[in-house]
């Protein structure tokens, strides 16, 4: 944990100095707040002296100044140390989304969606907050407790040794509700997590619980976990409801004691060896020393409980992208061919199964090439490896005859454009969106490239046209019509190789076959791949793959795979040929 | 967006008074919640406070006492004096302890059940929300109900009222003592107070606009992180780390300059009040003595003459009162941030619950030969539909068939964009009824309307001749099985989601249902088989798998009529001559509405509803539109059409 900690440490960076001046300034404010109590005592003093105005003003006047300063000190700290644990968890932001940036699929993979937006958001906020605490108090406790406990010794000489007895039970009471009270904290809180999980998915699938008339039951589900939680985080709280009661029997047994002890050594000893303002004083320090204990014990608190959301901060810092430039990268891509040699992959070192094998493809510039087979062949994981979105585990892809990892990575994505089975559109406008592909885009490229996708006539049918918003998630648009602005998205790249994977798996026959007809009239020159579950869509490439678990189990045109291959024969019958016998 | 324009204002003075509001209404919940404990513990909160504002006085007894017998050296007669306050001072201090811990077990319990209360009757009234709540807010707001919002609930009830209950207290009694001792010297610190009043609102206003902007700018960074590490793949194949990172930037900036103006407010308010507390302190020794120098006449309630002794001893009530106030302004902010958190929760509490008039109920049946109906209270495998007629009080049965009727239907999901126009189906019992169309042409939305997610304008839709609007709509929905492209599985095994069609269903009538929609063969290769933990709506299965547990979940159910929106879309073409087999025995005996753009998927059907922009160009069988030549031909055969 001192480990991680140490290392998020480095990105106070340059709120180091708002970090020190915090130090200093609460250093400041610390001796005041032990100073001021002495010239107020002075204050009453001369006041009951009946000393004249001048001596009050002369000590009224200190007061002021000590006020004076105590405020600045105060103000100047609490302004730094906001500033410091802002600028820190600003740095923490920036510095997990670049990281972010940088990951390759593989790492992505590893992180859901959910898990890293908690880490960014959350869990920054954990450690702002925790970091804002200790630096305010890290000092103040600390120093508080030292001063006071000289001045209780010196003051109070036997008296004090109150503080030997009361001390080391407070001491003891905090670690033992502390051992009982953070493993039920942190065990709530992953139930609490749970918890909010299932209500996103409640929220997710209104649909399905409406659909089934399984509001109720969602309600049980929900009043079951949540009084679940209930039940342990009041247990939690009962245990941690111990420290106020214990802080108390502290301070009282101090006062009395103090109290009877003293009043004692006053009388017997006639005021020689302690008076009535000493009593009063220790009472005083009695206080100041438990509380600061009582800082100390939270601020113990505050860190364990932000040791988780450290770690899971210091997870994504230490993930090491996958895949980085090479050192002299060759940055031209000559032409759009591709050849795949050898390949074996797999998504992960724990995978039990290669993903793909003995792969070996030859593609020209130019052609038109269909990937089909069943769900989990393949398909998606190889046309992955073409723009070097996954490296190979052995073998190589090459992309205009070079080894895609010779190339520099944003000159070879550019090159090759992929339209993702999953994929997403952004908020903003739709010619904002389709300006991720160029953002020099003219408008007289953004419509041609709407016009190529088929996506004109509806984008048109907007009332906003092109400057239409886009919902996040695009969720104001339908799937077709998604999927044929992504499309549009990745052709203004004018990319030398086009991959579209189940593209158009909701957009309708017709306007298929014209995304088709549209890519073999307007850019003949680029290597177009197609992955889609009908033979109709890839019926007329040049050359249709078909993989099976991982392998390719056939190669050829729509007419001599419909001879030899009976996987093809099997879906051809299914999708087409009981079409045509009804004509 | 609503939740926009929503933010955009909240700062302003009339949304504070909303805030109030719901201040007032969550404290009215908090007493619901507990009629009689609630009253009980603010006495003990205030009782246990006491032991501070008491022991004071009785150890100014104890210094007086050692005052008089310190001369004397004698500990022995002292201690007959001394040693009965000292128990007194034991008692107090007994009972104090005991009231805290009281107080603390009770609060801990209090809290805890109260916030129970909170989330499940938001649960509750959540899911009684129409569809159109759901698609209209995004739903990481609906979320941060039940974590930021609830959590402000807590600090309130926990934290902020009972401290500001004790503080409010003792700030009274130290007013009154005041008084007691004299009026001049408690008009000084009230003068004092209005500097410091002031001072804090300007602070405090500062304060509460830039953590409602913190808040903000929290929610857009959030968002923004949700957004982009959603499409993160995207961004890569685009090569778009540079600009994501630049808007990152930009609203980190935002997010950073208002948490750190939000937190120095914050921070800076506790130096001002102490050392306007001090300097206060200050102008009261200087008032006193000046007072008592130039002899001025005092004026109090105890009409005690002004004397140093009563200088000194405002000196320490001032400072009481100081650390009391302090302590009431430093709840202000979590009250602030609870009302605002109130106001959200309480605006979906408030949101228009779905409506339902319906009273015609959904039973089990016996159907005895000729034709008469009668309710069973066990599971007959038959339904029927229970019509109570207000008017004479008789209640008739109808057998439940699956006939569904849109007549002259118009909708629109915003007024004045009309959606369907004048869309008529029939469909009768056991019939397959497709929609075929463009994207957009409205196929979705019929079935949202069969099952009322959305309530038409104009038309009727009957089923079974009754209209939808008499069926109560846990039946209504109970009797159609829903299958759509989007699955939506939950947090549990295989089994449970499959049972999720049917509560009751035993285990092998839901290992039928995965049969019968060729879920079977791939589930028992599950390293569990029905047994697998689905986790985050089934990540660990492909798509297509996951749309064939759903389609199992709306077989186990056994409804009379389906519907099936895209419902193999994302099963491959091999699997789906698999899967048909059982789709068609699914079918069988059914009413069912198929959406599907894959046309071999609805060639079978017994009617093909050809949809463009809401209305119905074309319908009939497949042979019949395929002789017709229309849109269907065209749309069937247009792939090959272009060649």
């Amino acid at each position: 944990m001192i480990k991680s900690a140490g290392k998020l440490l480095r990105y106070v960076g340059e709120y180091k100095k708002a970090t020190i001046i915090t130090l200093i300034f609460i250093m400041g404010e610390v001796g005041l707040e032990v100073l001021i109590p002495r010239i107020t005592s002075n204050l009453v003093d001369v006041i009951q002296e009946d000393a004249d105005i001048s001596q009050i003003i002369m000590f009224g006047v200190a007061m002021v100044l000590a006020a004076v300063s105590s405020l600045l000190c105060g103000c100047v700290a609490g302004v730094a140390c906001s500033r410091a644990s802002a600028g820190f968890a600003k740095n923490l932001r920036l510095t997990m989304f670049k990281r972010v940036q940088d990951f390759s699929f593989g790492n992505i993979d590893k992180f859901s969606t959910s898990s890293l937006v908690t880490r960014m958001t959350t869990d920054v906020n954990n450690v702002q907050n925790a970091y804002m605490m200790t630096i305010r108090t890290a000092v103040r406790a600390p120093f508080m407790l030292v001063l006071t406990i000289i001045a209780a010794f010196s003051v109070g000489g036997q008296l004090a040794m109150t503080f030997v007895i009361v001390i080391p039970v407070l001491v003891f009471g905090f670690i033992i509700i502390g051992k009982l009270a953070l493993p039920a904290f942190r065990a709530v809180f992953k139930k609490y997590d749970k918890l909010n999980e299932s209500v996103e998915e409640n929220v997710r699938g209104i649909r399905v619980v409406k659909g089934f008339a399984r509001e109720e039951f969602e309600k049980k589900k929900f009043n079951f976990a949540s009084g679940d939680i209930k039940k342990d985080f009041t247990w939690a709280e009962r245990v941690v409801g111990m420290n106020m009661p214990l802080m108390q029997l502290c301070i009282y047994f101090n006062s009395v004691f103090i109290l009877y002890v003293g009043s004692k050594m006053i009388i017997e000893s006639a005021g020689e060896t302690i008076n009535v303002g000493q009593v009063s004083a220790l009472l005083t320090y009695g206080m100041m020393i438990l509380m600061s204990l009582m800082m100390l014990s939270m601020i113990y608190i505050m860190l364990t409980m932000s040791v988780e959301s450290v770690k899971r901060i210091a997870e994504v810092l230490d993930e090491e992208p996958g895949i980085s430039n090479p050192e002299n990268p060759v940055f031209e891509i000559a032409d759009g061919s591709i050849d795949l040699e050898d390949v074996v992959f797999k998504y992960s070192d724990e995978a039990k199964r290669d993903a793909l094998y003995d792969i070996d493809l030859h593609i020209d510039p130019g052609m038109t090439v269909g990937i089909l087979g069943g769900t989990g062949s393949g398909k998606t994981s190889l046309i992955q490896l073409i723009p070097r979105l996954y490296d190979v585990n052995s073998g190589c892809v090459k992309v205009g005859g070079v080894d895609v990892r010779e190339y520099d990575i944003t000159a070879l994505r550019d090159a090759v454009s992929v339209v993702l089975q999953k994929n997403v559109l952004f908020s903003g406008t739709i010619r904002e969106n389709l300006m991720w592909g160029n953002k020099d885009a003219t408008d007289e490229e953004i419509k041609e490239a709407a016009r190529l996708a088929q996506a004109e006539d509806f984008i048109l049918s907007f009332p906003d046209g092109y400057d239409s918003k886009i919902e996040q998630g695009g969720t104001n648009v339908s799937g077709g019509q998604k999927q044929r602005l992504c499309i549009a998205r990745a052709l203004l790249k004018k990319p030398k190789i086009l991959i579209l994977d189940d593209s158009t798996s909701a957009v309708d026959t017709r306007t298929d076959a014209l995304i088709r007809k549209g890519f073999r009239e307007y850019i003949p020159e680029t290597t177009k791949i197609i992955i889609a579950q009908r033979v109709a869509s890839v019926q007329d490439a040049d050359l249709i793959v078909i993989l099976d678990n991982g392998r390719i189990v056939g190669k050829g045109t729509h007419d001599e795979l419909l001879k030899t291959n009976s996987i093809y024969q099997e879906i051809y019958e299914q999708q087409v040929k009981g079409g045509d016998s009804d004509e | 967006m609503s939740d926009n324009r929503r933010r955009r204002g909240a700062a302003s003075l009339s949304d504070m008074k909303g805030s109030m509001g719901s201040l007032k209404r969550s404290m009215k919940e908090y007493y619901k919640c507990f009629p009689k404990l609630m009253p009980f513990v603010y006495v003990i909160i205030v009782l246990a406070a006491l032991p501070n504002d008491l022991s004071p006085l009785i150890m100014q007894k104890i210094y007086k006492l050692i005052d008089v017998w310190f001369k004397t050296g004698d500990w022995e007669s002292a201690k007959v004096d001394i040693v009965p306050l000292v128990i007194i001072l034991i008692v107090i201090y007994a009972i104090g302890i005991v009231l805290s811990t009281v107080q603390a077990q009770l609060m801990a319990f209090m809290t805890q059940k109260f916030l129970d209360h909170m989330r499940c009757d938001m649960f509750g009234k959540m899911q009684k929300l129409p569809i159109r709540y759901f698609d209209s807010n995004k739903h990481g707001f609906i979320m941060s109900h039940y974590t930021n919002d609830i959590d402000t609930l807590r600090q309130l009830v926990s934290q902020a009222i009972p401290s500001l209950l004790q503080a409010g207290l003792a700030v009274a009694i130290v007013f009154v003592e005041m008084l007691y001792f004299s009026v001049w010297m408690t008009i000084v610190i009230i003068l004092g107070i209005i500097v410091m009043g002031f001072v804090t609102s300007k602070v405090g206003a500062g304060s509460a606009k830039y953590f409602v902007r913190q808040q903000n700018s929290v929610a857009a960074t959030e968002g923004y992180v949700q957004e982009m590490m959603n499409g993160q793949k995207v961004v890569k194949v685009f090569n778009h780390e540079k600009e994501t990172i630049e808007s990152f930037e930009k609203l980190n900036d935002e997010l950073y300059s208002d948490s750190s103006k939000a937190n120095s407010y914050a921070n800076i308010l506790g130096p001002i009040i102490n050392n306007i507390g001090n300097i206060m302190y200050v102008l009261i020794a200087v008032v006193g003595g000046v007072l008592v120098y130039y002899n001025v006449p005092n004026l109090s309630i105890s009409g005690l003459v002004f004397e140093v002794s009563i200088v000194a001893t405002f000196l320490n009530m001032s400072k009481k009162f100081m650390a009391n106030l302090n302590q009431v302004t430093m709840q202000m902010n979590a009250i602030v941030m609870a009302a605002a958190g109130a106001e959200r929760i309480f605006t979906l509490m408030d949101s228009e619950p779905e409506k339902d008039d319906g009273y015609v109920t959904l039973v089990d049946a016996e159907i005895k030969e000729d034709g008469t109906i009668t309710e069973a209270d066990h599971h007959t495998g038959k339904w029927a539909w229970k019509h109570p007629h207000q008017a004479d009080g008789t209640i008739t049965y109808q057998e439940l068939k699956g006939d569904v009727v849109l007549d002259m239907v118009d909708f629109s999901y915003v007024p004045g964009k009309q959606v369907l126009t004048d869309v008529c189906v029939y469909a009768k019992p056991g019939q397959k009824v497709a929609f075929v169309g463009a994207t957009g042409a409205g196929k979705t939305t019929i079935t949202n309307l069969i099952n009322r997610f959305y309530d038409i304008e104009d038309g009727k839709i009957r089923y079974d001749g009754i209209n939808v609007n008499k069926i109560r709509k846990d039946d209504l929905r109970r009797s159609l099985g829903l299958v759509l492209q989007e699955t939506n599985l939950f947090t549990g095994t295989v089994m449970d989601n499959i049972r999720y069609g049917k509560l009751d269903a035993s285990d092998e009538e839901c290992i039928n249902a995965a049969r019968l929609a060729g879920a079977d063969g791939f589930i028992e290769r599950l390293p569990e088989g029905y047994n697998t933990m689905l986790e985050n709506n089934g990540a660990n299965l492909s798509q297509g798998q996951r749309q064939l547990i759903s389609i199992a979940r709306a077989a186990v159910a056994d409804p009379p009529v389906m519907i099936l929106d895209e419902a193999t879309s994302s099963i491959d073409t091999r699997t789906e001559a698999i899967v048909a087999r059982g789709m068609d025995k699914l079918m069988e005996g059914r009413t069912v509405f198929v959406i599907a753009h894959r046309l071999s998927t609805v060639r079978n059907s017994d009617v093909i509803m050809v949809l463009d922009h809401g209305k119905i160009i074309e319908r009939g069988s497949h042979d019949q539109l395929i002789a017709e030549k229309g849109t269907y031909y065209r749309l069937y055969t247009g792939a090959f059409e272009l060649e």
